[in-house]
């Protein structure tokens, strides 16, 4: 395999992985609750931050990383109680306002706080190093962030499909009601799906911003609307195809850029967004869908 | 819709308008230009807010796209009232046609209205089969499309750095023109067979197109009306701030302008009047706090913590869809619910 195609595989798979982190939490929080957390995407910025706090400190990266997840999964399940719990049961747009608001709230009180300026997020040398292997290179950035993202994504496969945790969430999905008369506690299984989703969404900001090299306060909106993307992609509520559809954005996006002329690279986003309206248009329950209830 | 002769209702909008107007006339002779422009500002505000209770109140679309109309418009008319000799070297790619005329704003604002209608016949025939989040996405989606494609296309848009130094023709008056006219379309809308008909596809689609309504003609129609109006006062609002960039009408702006909306309660005019009124006036008021404290977001914040106690406690806004008893004694050409 040409060097060419190799990176461009590469880059695609990194991309693809920060997409299907974020694009998970959507879909656990979708499958379970029916609500789009348009909140989503600030958590990468609120990961991000967190990394860019502790990187000062000196801390070992294992550490951050399990801090990240930590704050992501607080964070989370803070919102989780404070705003979704008490609206529970209201109409799906209410909820999905409600999203909006607490997005603008986190975007605004960190702007606030931190000012809007952009910061440098750099990740140690030696993670910005290339390495070479048989006659091919790759930045050991990119393979840390696929490398992390297919740990995460097995340790919850784990979780959904052996516990009783996982359980109780898969039966949650499935009904409701009848999850709720069977005993499963239904409200700390949401609480745990929010968490959850969370905290993946925050190391997607950590890696987000090893990857670009800068973060803002605003910078989860395009990751944020990205991933719901990945999520109609592969057909929003199953998170095998939220995972999916987070890697099949990921190339599709890379390959745009690097087939087509330097000059059309600015309509990156331009060229995702039209894919969610062809996918919309063709397939809409996406391409790998159980089954969907919100469409023509 | 209309009748020929004028009803008692229509006879008292005139009345109202003619009291409105004079209200416009004194402030003008009166305030200061500051207070002008935010009258204007406030008056475009409450014009959009109207127009997107149309399309998400009463259709039941959940539509997030108005910014990108707005800029849509802005672009269009701005290019149009562009004095023909500064285009050629800041447009170099204008067509030459483009580049030699120069339009007075009422052509201008009509030409954006038609490339915002366009647009939205365009992106609404694929996206207006989506329902809740999926089209409040799509819509967003539809910002960032636009907002990329301003950034992108150097010469007809000047990229980033956007068009400045636009005319200053908008004063007002044309910003009280535009209420009106967005005000008496939607009331008139909202009171006719095609409102019903608007209501009964957001009640249940189902239903209604067994009642003989045409789903998805309605839905087209209310977005369409509604991209028109935004093309409109985004159009009114770059020539009266006479600037516009690709981030001019972002999707903070899709935000207020939804809270403005729900706030109100979803289909109430009057209630999207006087909560585009509040918002405004609130993020106006806080931002010498904003620029003296640093504390920049301060009023999003605000707005946001509203809206979120709002849906706790009033989750149908100020008048749940319907308008005012006094207003629609007056104004209403049906008999009252």
């Amino acid at each position: 395999m040409s060097q060419y195609l190799f990176q461009q595989l590469v880059n695609g798979l990194a991309l693809g992985s920060l997409y299907a982190l974020v694009a998970i939490g959507f879909s656990m929080i979708y499958g379970i609750v029916r609500l789009i957390n348009f909140a989503q995407g600030d958590l990468v910025m609120i990961g991000a931050f967190t990394t860019l706090a502790l990187a000062g400190s000196g801390a070992p990266w294992p550490i951050i990383l399990a801090v990240v997840l930590v704050v992501g999964a607080l964070a989370g399940a803070t919102i989780e109680t404070l705003v979704f719990r008490p609206i529970r049961g209201a109409p799906q747009v209410t909820g999905f306002i409600a999203t909006l608001a607490v997005s603008v709230i986190i975007q605004n009180a960190t702007l606030m706080l931190l000012s809007g300026q952009q910061r440098n997020f750099l990740f140690p040398a030696e993670m910005r190093r290339r390495v070479s292997l048989g006659g091919v290179s790759a930045s050991v950035t990119d393979l840390v962030i696929i490398g992390v993202t297919v740990l995460l994504i097995a340790a919850l496969f784990l979780v959904v499909q052996r516990t009783r945790l996982g359980v109780a969430m898969r039966a949650t999905a499935e009904n409701l009601m009848a999850a709720r008369l069977m005993g499963v506690a239904v409200n700390r299984t949401i609480l745990a799906a929010f968490a959850i989703g969370s905290a993946l969404a925050a190391v997607a900001g950590l890696l987000w911003g090893g990857k670009f090299g800068q973060i803002d306060p605003l910078m989860g909106l395009v990751p944020g609307l990205k991933a719901f993307v990945a999520c109609v992609i592969g057909g929003v509520g199953s998170i095998g195809g939220a995972m999916l559809g987070g890697y099949i954005l990921g190339m599709a996006e890379v390959l745009f850029v690097g087939l087509l002329p330097p000059a059309y690279a600015g309509y990156r986003d331009a060229f995702v967004f039209g894919l969610l309206i062809v996918v919309l248009l063709v397939r809409p329950s996406g391409l790998f869908a159980r089954h969907v209830d919100e469409r023509a | 819709m209309s009748t020929s002769v004028p009803s008692a209702a229509g006879l008292r909008g005139l009345i109202a308008l003619a009291a409105a107007a004079a209200l416009v006339w004194l402030a003008q002779s009166t305030l200061s230009a500051y207070v002008l422009t935010l009258l204007a500002i406030l008056l475009l505000n409450a014009g959009l807010a109207v127009s997107l209770t149309l399309t998400n109140g009463l259709t039941g679309l959940f539509s997030l796209g108005h910014p990108a109309f707005m800029t849509i418009g802005a672009y269009a008319a701005a290019i149009l009232t562009f004095p023909a000799g500064r285009k050629g070297t800041m447009l170099p790619a204008l067509p030459d046609w483009l580049a030699a005329i120069q339009l007075p704003l009422l052509p201008a604002a009509a030409a954006a209205a038609a490339v915002g209608g366009v647009v939205a016949a365009l992106v609404g025939w694929p996206v207006l089969r989506l329902r809740g989040h999926y089209l409040a996405v799509a819509t967003l989606g539809l910002i960032v499309i636009v907002q990329s494609f301003a950034m992108n296309w150097d010469g007809i848009t000047r990229g980033g750095s956007g068009l400045s130094g636009i005319p200053r023709l908008t004063g007002v008056w044309w910003a009280f023109a535009a209420f009106v006219v967005v005000v008496v379309l939607t009331w008139r809308i909202k009171f006719s067979s095609l409102g019903r008909a608007m209501m009964a596809v957001r009640e249940n689609d189902l239903a209604a197109e067994c009642a003989g309504i045409d789903a998805a003609r309605t839905r087209m129609i209310a977005f369409i009306v509604g991209a028109c109006a935004a093309a409109v006062i985004g159009a009114l609002m770059a020539h009266l701030i006479s600037v516009v960039t690709p981030r001019s009408y972002s999707v903070a702006l899709a935000f207020n302008l939804v809270v403005m909306v729900v706030i109100g309660g979803s289909g109430s005019i009057a209630g999207a009047v006087i909560a585009a009124t509040g918002i405004t006036l609130l993020s106006e008021s806080l931002r010498p706090v904003e620029e003296a404290a640093g504390l920049y977001g301060l009023s999003q914040v605000i707005v946001a913590l509203a809206l979120i106690l709002v849906l706790f406690f009033r989750p149908r806004g100020l008048y749940g869809g319907g308008e005012p008893a006094v207003l629609r004694r007056l104004f209403a050409t049906e008999p009252p619910r």
